[in-house]
C-alpha cells in the first residue's frame, strides 16, 4: 500500500519530469496564461536566445492590468501602457500564442477568463506571470505566480525548476454566519497567520465553510492565499467544481471529459496523509471585516475600532501600526464605521465575478451612492461576467444608484491605469492589496467584501452590511 | 546570470519589515518593455523625502540592503530586484523573504541572506559606519569587529549564483526527459493538450 499523500503532493509527483539529487526537480506546466505587464522582457529574451515558445497550445494571452475601463473603442491615451499592450499583441502573433485582444468579447482580468474559458482544470499546473494565479488553486490545481525570468523559463521549455514547498491545511470549521462572505474568511485568515504566516508552504482549505462555498467564493479565497505568504492555495475539486468546468469553451469534451472526471476522483488528500503545519478558523466566529492599515493582516471587524501602536506586544509591529495610522489618517480607538469613504471599487481578480456584482447588487438595490462618495466604480472581471450582469438587470441597478458601470480590468486594484485613488482620499474596495501607494500615490484603502462595498457606498462610511440586510 | 562570489562594500541599514513589492517598485512603473533603468522607481515613495536613507550620500549605490522580516511580499513583479539592481543593490539580508521575490531574485544573480533577528540588528548597527562582507563560498557575513554570522543557501542556487549559470541552457540539457514526458501526457491525459485553441 502506498503512503497517503496530499492534494498537494499528488499534483506535484504527476508533473515531475526529473528530479535532481539537490532537492530541486524540473515540474511540468500544463497551462501559462500571460498578460502585458510581465511578458515583453522574456519574449525578448527569447528572440536574443533564437528560442521559441515549446507549447503555444497550453498559453493564453489577455491584456488586462493597462487597459482603461471606458472608452475602450478609442486608442489607450497612455503611451506606454498602449505600447505594452501593443506589444502583448505583437508578441502573441508573432510566437503563435491565442491572444483575447483587448475589445474581444471573452476579455477580462486574466484569473477571471482562465477559469471562465474553462482553461484552468483540476489537476493541472498552472502558472502566470501575476501573484493571483493564486486564484486558480479553487479548482484543485497547483496554481502560483511566477516572475519574468520564469515566464520565459515556461515559455521555452514548459517546465519550472522547483523545490517543492511544505503542506499547510487551514481547516475552516463551523457555518458562516449572516453578511459573513468568502472574503471575510480570506481576510480573516490573513490576520490570523500574519502576510508572511504561510511563507514557504502551499495551502489547502479544507472544512464545512469551504465544501458549503461556491467556486466563486473560493477564487475569492484562494486568490488571497498570496496576501498570506503562501505560494498557491487549493481546494479538492468537488461535483461543484466538475459542474462549473463542463461546457466551458476550453474544457475537455465527450471521452476526455470522462476520461479527465475519473482522474479528478482521485484528486483529495488521502486519509491519514500529514500536512506539515495545520491551522483551524473557527468560520463561526468570523464577523464581516474592514482593513485599518497597509498590510492585509491589518484587519478588525466593522464593529471592533481602529487599534492603537500599544496593543501590539512586538514593538517592531506597534512601530509598523504607527506608521500604518499615520499614512491612512486614522486615530486610535475610532470606530470602524465612523470612517467616511470617498471611493468605491467594486472589481479585481478578487471580487468580480457574477456572485460578487449580485451580493453587491442586493445592497444597492432601491439606494443611492451617498453624497460624500466621489467616485464608485463596479469593474465587471470580464466581458461575459458583464454580459451576464447586464442580462440579469444588475447594471440598472448600480447606475440607478449612482454607480459608474465599467468595462472589464484590473482598474482600480493597482494603480496602473487611469482608475486611481486620489491621494489622501479613502477606498472603500473589493481588491486584495491595502499597501502604501497600491491604488495610486496616498491612496488609503480598506479591504472588504462586496457586500460591504455596496454598504459603505450608499452610507458614505464603513458599514455593517447586517444593518443593511435585516 | 552574472556569477556571486564575495562582496565587501557599504549596507544601507534599512531594517522595515514587510517591504511589498508596491513599495519597493510602484506598478506605474511597470510600463515598460526592458529590464533597464527601474532604478527611478525603486522606493520611489520613500524617495520623495529628501532625508531618505537610500540617497544619503553614505548609501547612495551601496550594494548591500539590510532590512526586517518578510521583505518582497505581494506581486510576482520581477521589477523589485530588476529596480533594486538598477539602484546598485548586489545582497539583501533581512530575516526572511517572500516566495516569489525570492525566485525573482535568485534569478537575477541577486544573493539573498537569512539571518536571525539579532544578527541583522548587530549588522544594522555596524552598516551606519562601517563595511560588511558576504563570502557565498564559505556561506558566512563578517564585519570589520569579528562578527562572523554564517547562513544557509539552497544548494542548486547556491552553485548557480557562483557558476553564473543558464537555467534554460540547463533545463534544454533535459530535453529528452521532457520530450519523453509529454509523450506521456498525450497517452494519458488527452485533455491536457490543445487547450488554447480549442475555442468555441
Amino acid at each position: 500500500m502506498t503512503k497517503p499523500r496530499t492534494l498537494y503532493q499528488k499534483i506535484w509527483d504527476d508533473h515531475v519530469v526529473h528530479q535532481r539529487d539537490d532537492g530541486t526537480a524540473l515540474i511540468w506546466i500544463d497551462r501559462h496564461l500571460i498578460h502585458e505587464v510581465t511578458t515583453p522582457q522574456a519574449f525578448e529574451a527569447l528572440r536574443l536566445a533564437g528560442r521559441a515558445v515549446r507549447r503555444p497550445d497550453l498559453t493564453l494571452a489577455v491584456p488586462d492590468h493597462n487597459v482603461p475601463t471606458n472608452h475602450r473603442f478609442e486608442p489607450i491615451a497612455d503611451p506606454e501602457s498602449a505600447a505594452q499592450v501593443a506589444a502583448l499583441a505583437a508578441n502573441c502573433a508573432d510566437f503563435g500564442i491565442e491572444h483575447i485582444e483587448i475589445n474581444a468579447a471573452a476579455q477580462g482580468i486574466v484569473h477571471v477568463i482562465g477559469p471562465e474559458q474553462g482553461f484552468t482544470l483540476p489537476g493541472v499546473t498552472l502558472v502566470c506571470g501575476d501573484s493571483h494565479t493564486a486564484t486558480h488553486g479553487a479548482f484543485g490545481a497547483l496554481a502560483f505566480g511566477i516572475g519574468t525570468s520564469e515566464v520565459e523559463h515556461v515559455f521555452a521549455t514548459q517546465t519550472l525548476l522547483l523545490k517543492q514547498s511544505a503542506s499547510m491545511e487551514v481547516r475552516v470549521t463551523g457555518e458562516l454566519g449572516f453578511g459573513v462572505t468568502p472574503k471575510d474568511v480570506a481576510l480573516a485568515i490573513c490576520g490570523q497567520i500574519g502576510t508572511g504566516g504561510g511563507t514557504g508552504h502551499v495551502i489547502e482549505y479544507t472544512g464545512p465553510v469551504i465544501e458549503a462555498m461556491s467556486m466563486e467564493g473560493r477564487m475569492t479565497l484562494c486568490n488571497m492565499a498570496i496576501e498570506a505568504g503562501a505560494r498557491a492555495g487549493l481546494v479538492a475539486p468537488d461535483a461543484k467544481t466538475y459542474a462549473y468546468v463542463a461546457g466551458r469553451p476550453r474544457a475537455p469534451k465527450g471521452a476526455d471529459m470522462d476520461a479527465a472526471l475519473a482522474y479528478w476522483a482521485t484528486l483529495k488528500t488521502d486519509p491519514g496523509a500529514r500536512y506539515d503545519r495545520v491551522v483551524i478558523i473557527d468560520g463561526s466566529a468570523i464577523a464581516p471585516l474592514v482593513s485599518w492599515g497597509t498590510s492585509p493582516e491589518d484587519v478588525v471587524a466593522i464593529t471592533g475600532n481602529v487599534p492603537a501602536p500599544a496593543d501590539f506586544a512586538d514593538p517592531s509591529k506597534a512601530a509598523a501600526a504607527a506608521r500604518a495610522l499615520d499614512y491612512m489618517g486614522l486615530v486610535p480607538g475610532t470606530a470602524m464605521a465612523d470612517v467616511e469613504v470617498q471611493n468605491i471599487f467594486i472589481g479585481s481578480c478578487t471580487n468580480s465575478r457574477i456572485e460578487d456584482l449580485r451580493a453587491a447588487a442586493a445592497v444597492v438595490a432601491g439606494r443611492k451612492v451617498a453624497a460624500n462618495v466621489k467616485q464608485a466604480l463596479v469593474v465587471p472581471g470580464s466581458g461575459l461576467v458583464k454580459a451576464q450582469a447586464e442580462a440579469e438587470g444588475l447594471d440598472r441597478i448600480f447606475i440607478d444608484a449612482g454607480f459608474d458601470w465599467r468595462a472589464p480590468g484590473c482598474s482600480m486594484c493597482l494603480g496602473m491605469n487611469p482608475d486611481k485613488v486620489p491621494a489622501g482620499e479613502r477606498c472603500a474596495s473589493t481588491s486584495n492589496r491595502n499597501f502604501v501607494g497600491r491604488q495610486g500615490p496616498g491612496a488609503r484603502t480598506h479591504l472588504l467584501s462586496p457586500a460591504m462595498a455596496a454598504a459603505a457606498a450608499v452610507t458614505g462610511r464603513l458599514t455593517d452590511v447586517r444593518d443593511l440586510m435585516r | 546570470m552574472q556569477a556571486f562570489t564575495t562582496l565587501t562594500g557599504i549596507a544601507v541599514p534599512f531594517g522595515a519589515e514587510n517591504v511589498d513589492t508596491d513599495v519597493i517598485i510602484p506598478a506605474r512603473f511597470l510600463k515598460t518593455v526592458t529590464r533597464k533603468g527601474l532604478g527611478k522607481g525603486a522606493f520611489a515613495v520613500l524617495r520623495e523625502d529628501p532625508d531618505n536613507i537610500f540617497d544619503a550620500p553614505r548609501h547612495r549605490q551601496a550594494p548591500i540592503l539590510i532590512a526586517g522580516d518578510n521583505f518582497g511580499c505581494g506581486s510576482s513583479r520581477e521589477h523589485a530586484p530588476w529596480a533594486l539592481a538598477d539602484l546598485g543593490f548586489k545582497v539583501v539580508i533581512a530575516p526572511s523573504f517572500a516566495d516569489i521575490f525570492s525566485g525573482n531574485a535568485f534569478k537575477n544573480g541577486m544573493l539573498l541572506v537569512a539571518l536571525p533577528q539579532d544578527q541583522i540588528d548587530r549588522l544594522m548597527e555596524v552598516a551606519a559606519t562601517d563595511d560588511i562582507t558576504i563570502d557565498l563560498e564559505n556561506q558566512v557575513v563578517t564585519t570589520p569587529f569579528q562578527d562572523r554570522f554564517s547562513f544557509e543557501i539552497d544548494p542548486f542556487r547556491k552553485s548557480c549564483l557562483i557558476g553564473g549559470v543558464d537555467e534554460i541552457g540547463l533545463t534544454e540539457a533535459q530535453g529528452a526527459a521532457i520530450a519523453s514526458f509529454e509523450d506521456r501526457l498525450a497517452a494519458d491525459k488527452p485533455w491536457i493538450g490543445g487547450a488554447a485553441k480549442r475555442a468555441a
